[in-house]
C-alpha cells in the first residue's frame, strides 16, 4: 500500500522540514512537481487532455450540447463544470453522488474560467432566447496524489483551448456528434490559471503531495489571468477551518505573480506543441 | 450486396490493433490500460483487504466487487456522470467473468475492488474493461489460476466478425447486426462471459464462439507481453 495515513507524525515531519525550507521530496516551497500534458486522449470528446503533476493525474473532456439559455441571459451560451473523484484514483473516494469536496473543487474551477471572461458566451448563442450552446467541462481524477484542484483547472483550460466545435445541423437542430468543424471554441486572451496555496504552521507552499495536503491546515486558491498589461485576480477561495493572518496572506500574494508567469510559460509551450 | 468488406480493411477474424500497459495508477495495488482500436479502458485494483462492514464478509471466501463506469466525454453525445442501469449490469457480468479465474477461497473475509473506467469508446467497452481488469488483478498479485481475455464477436449481416466497431454494431442492412461479447479463461478454454443482442442461428452461434475463443488467445498474448514488461 503506497498511501500514507494522514497521521500527526507525518505532519510533524513535514512541518519540521518546512521550517528548514525543505520538503520531503526536496522541492522548493513554490515549485510545482513535474507537469506532463497529453492532448487528445479521448477522440469522441470535442477536446480532451490528461495533466499529470507529479503522480497526480487528472483528465478533462469537453463536450458540447445544445440547450435553452438562462432567462436573464438570453443571448449567452452556458457552461457546466463537473469533477468525478473516481474511486479508481484513490481509496479516499467512493461511488455515489458527488460529495462536497468534488462539488467545491468543480465550482472553484468553474468560477475561475467564468469570471476571467475566457469564454465569449455571446458567441455561443444560436437563436436568442431559444437555443444556445452548452459547454460541458468534465473532469475525472485518474490518480490522486494531491492538488487535484490545480491539476484539474489546468486540464480544463488546455482542453478548452484545443477543443473543436462539432457540426450543428440547423434543420434538425441536432449536433452531428463525431463530426468536427475546424473552428475552435470562442475564447479570449484572458486565459485563467489557478494556484492554490497551503498553510502549515508558519509555512506557505503550493502543489502539495497527498501527504502534504493531509497535513495542510488551510488553503487559499487564487485564479488569475492576464490579457493586457496587468495580471488580474478573477476568483479566490479560502478553504478548510484555519484562519489566515495578514502576514500569511501577504506571503501568498507576494509569490503568486511569479508562479503565474512560470505556469503561463509552461501553458504557452504546451499549446504550441499541440498546434503542431 | 450484403456485408462483404470491413471498412477498416480488417479480415473478418482479425482483431483491432491492441495495446496494453500495466502500472498506470500509482495509488492502486494493481492497474492496467487496455486499448482495442479506439476503445480505451483503465482499471485499478485495491485489495485484498478486510471487508467492512463486517456483515458483508464471506467467512468462506473473498468477495470480488467490480465497478464499471464510462467517462461522460468518452462517447458521442455526453452521458451523465455516475451510475446508470447499464453500468450496473456490466459491473455484475464483469464480476462473473473475472471471479472464476481468482482463488477467492484463499482470502476469506476480504474484498477485492476492481474499478474500470472507459476513457474512449468505440464498441467493445466491457471486453476492454475485462481485459484491463484481469491484467490489473495479476499486477496486484491476486492469486489466479488462469487469465481472463475478452472480445466482442459480431454477426454482421450473415458474416461472423471479430472485435466489432461501433460502425459495424450499427449495421442495419440484410440480417443486421448481432453483438456477442465473450470472455474465456484462456488456458482452460472455459467461457466466463456471454451476452447476445440480435438475431442468430444456432450454427452461427457455434461459429461465433469458436471465433471468440481464437481471438481471446490473441488478446491473451498482448496481456501477457504487457505483464512481462513490468518489474
Amino acid at each position: 500500500m503506497k498511501i500514507m495515513p494522514g497521521d500527526n507524525i507525518t505532519k510533524k515531519a513535514i512541518e519540521k522540514y518546512m521550517q528548514e525550507n525543505k520538503r520531503l521530496d526536496l522541492r522548493g516551497k513554490f515549485d510545482h512537481r513535474d507537469i506532463e500534458v497529453k492532448f487528445n486522449i479521448s477522440k469522441n470528446a470535442e477536446g480532451s487532455v490528461s495533466v499529470k503533476i507529479g503522480k497526480t493525474e487528472v483528465v478533462c473532456g469537453i463536450k458540447m450540447g445544445v440547450g435553452e439559455p438562462y432567462p436573464d441571459h438570453e443571448k449567452e451560451g452556458t457552461m457546466m463544470t463537473t469533477l468525478e473523484l473516481l474511486p479508481m484514483s484513490s481509496l479516499d473516494y467512493e461511488y455515489g453522488p458527488p460529495r462536497i469536496n468534488a462539488i467545491e473543487t468543480a465550482r472553484i474551477i468553474d468560477r475561475g474560467i467564468r469570471e476571467s471572461g475566457f469564454i465569449d458566451f455571446e458567441k455561443l448563442c444560436i437563436k436568442e432566447g431559444e437555443k444556445v450552446w452548452t459547454i460541458f467541462i468534465d473532469l475525472a481524477s485518474i490518480n490522486d496524489d494531491g492538488n487535484v484542484l490545480d491539476a484539474g483547472a489546468l486540464a480544463a483550460i488546455l482542453a478548452l483551448k484545443t477543443a473543436k466545435m462539432p457540426v450543428y445541423d440547423e434543420e434538425t437542430g441536432m449536433i452531428k456528434y463525431g463530426e468536427f468543424t475546424e473552428n475552435s471554441l470562442p475564447l479570449t486572451e484572458d486565459l485563467p490559471l489557478t494556484i492554490t496555496f497551503h498553510k502549515l504552521g508558519e509555512n506557505v507552499f503550493i502543489d502539495p503531495t497527498k501527504e502534504e495536503e493531509r497535513a495542510s491546515e488551510g488553503r487559499l486558491t487564487i485564479e488569475m489571468s492576464q490579457a493586457k498589461k496587468d495580471i488580474m485576480i478573477n476568483a479566490m477561495q479560502k478553504g478548510e477551518e484555519s484562519s489566515l493572518d495578514n502576514e500569511t496572506i501577504d506571503k501568498m500574494l507576494n509569490e503568486v505573480e511569479k508562479i503565474f508567469k512560470n505556469l503561463k510559460n509552461l501553458v504557452d509551450a504546451e499549446l504550441k506543441k499541440a498546434e503542431k | 450486396m450484403g456485408f462483404t468488406k470491413r471498412s477498416d480493411g480488417r479480415k473478418m477474424d482479425e482483431i483491432r490493433e491492441m495495446t496494453a500497459k500495466v502500472g498506470i495508477i500509482p495509488n492502486a495495488d494493481g492497474s492496467a490500460m487496455f486499448a482495442s482500436g479506439d476503445t480505451i479502458a483503465f482499471a485499478s485494483v485495491f485489495g485484498p483487504r478486510t471487508l467492512n462492514p463486517k456483515h458483508q464478509q464471506d467467512p468462506e471466501k473473498g468477495v470480488l466487487r467490480v465497478h464499471y463506469n464510462m467517462l461522460s466525454f468518452s462517447v458521442g453525445e455526453r452521458i451523465r456522470p455516475g451510475l446508470s442501469r447499464r453500468s450496473q449490469e456490466i459491473s455484475k457480468v464483469t464480476e462473473w467473468a473475472l471471479a472464476p479465474a481468482l482463488l477467492l477461497d484463499d482470502m476469506p473475509g476480504t474484498a477485492v475492488d476492481v474499478h474500470i473506467n472507459i476513457i474512449q469508446a468505440n464498441a467493445g467497452t466491457r471486453c476492454a474493461g475485462i481485459n484491463a481488469a484481469a491484467m490489473a488483478l495479476a499486477h496486484a498479485g491476486i492469486p489466479m489460476k488462469d487469465m481472463v481475455s475478452a472480445v466482442a464477436i459480431g454477426k454482421i449481416d450473415d458474416k461472423i466478425v471479430t472485435d466489432i466497431t461501433k460502425e459495424e454494431e450499427d449495421y442495419k442492412e440484410g440480417e443486421g447486426s448481432t453483438d456477442i461479447p465473450v470472455s474465456y479463461l484462456v488456458n482452460s478454454e472455459r467461457l466466463t462471459l456471454l451476452q447476445l443482442d440480435g438475431k442468430i442461428r444456432i450454427k452461427e452461434l457455434k461459429q461465433a464462439l469458436e471465433a471468440g475463443k481464437a481471438a481471446c488467445k490473441k488478446v491473451f498474448e498482448i496481456q501477457k507481453a504487457a505483464l512481462k514488461e513490468t518489474k
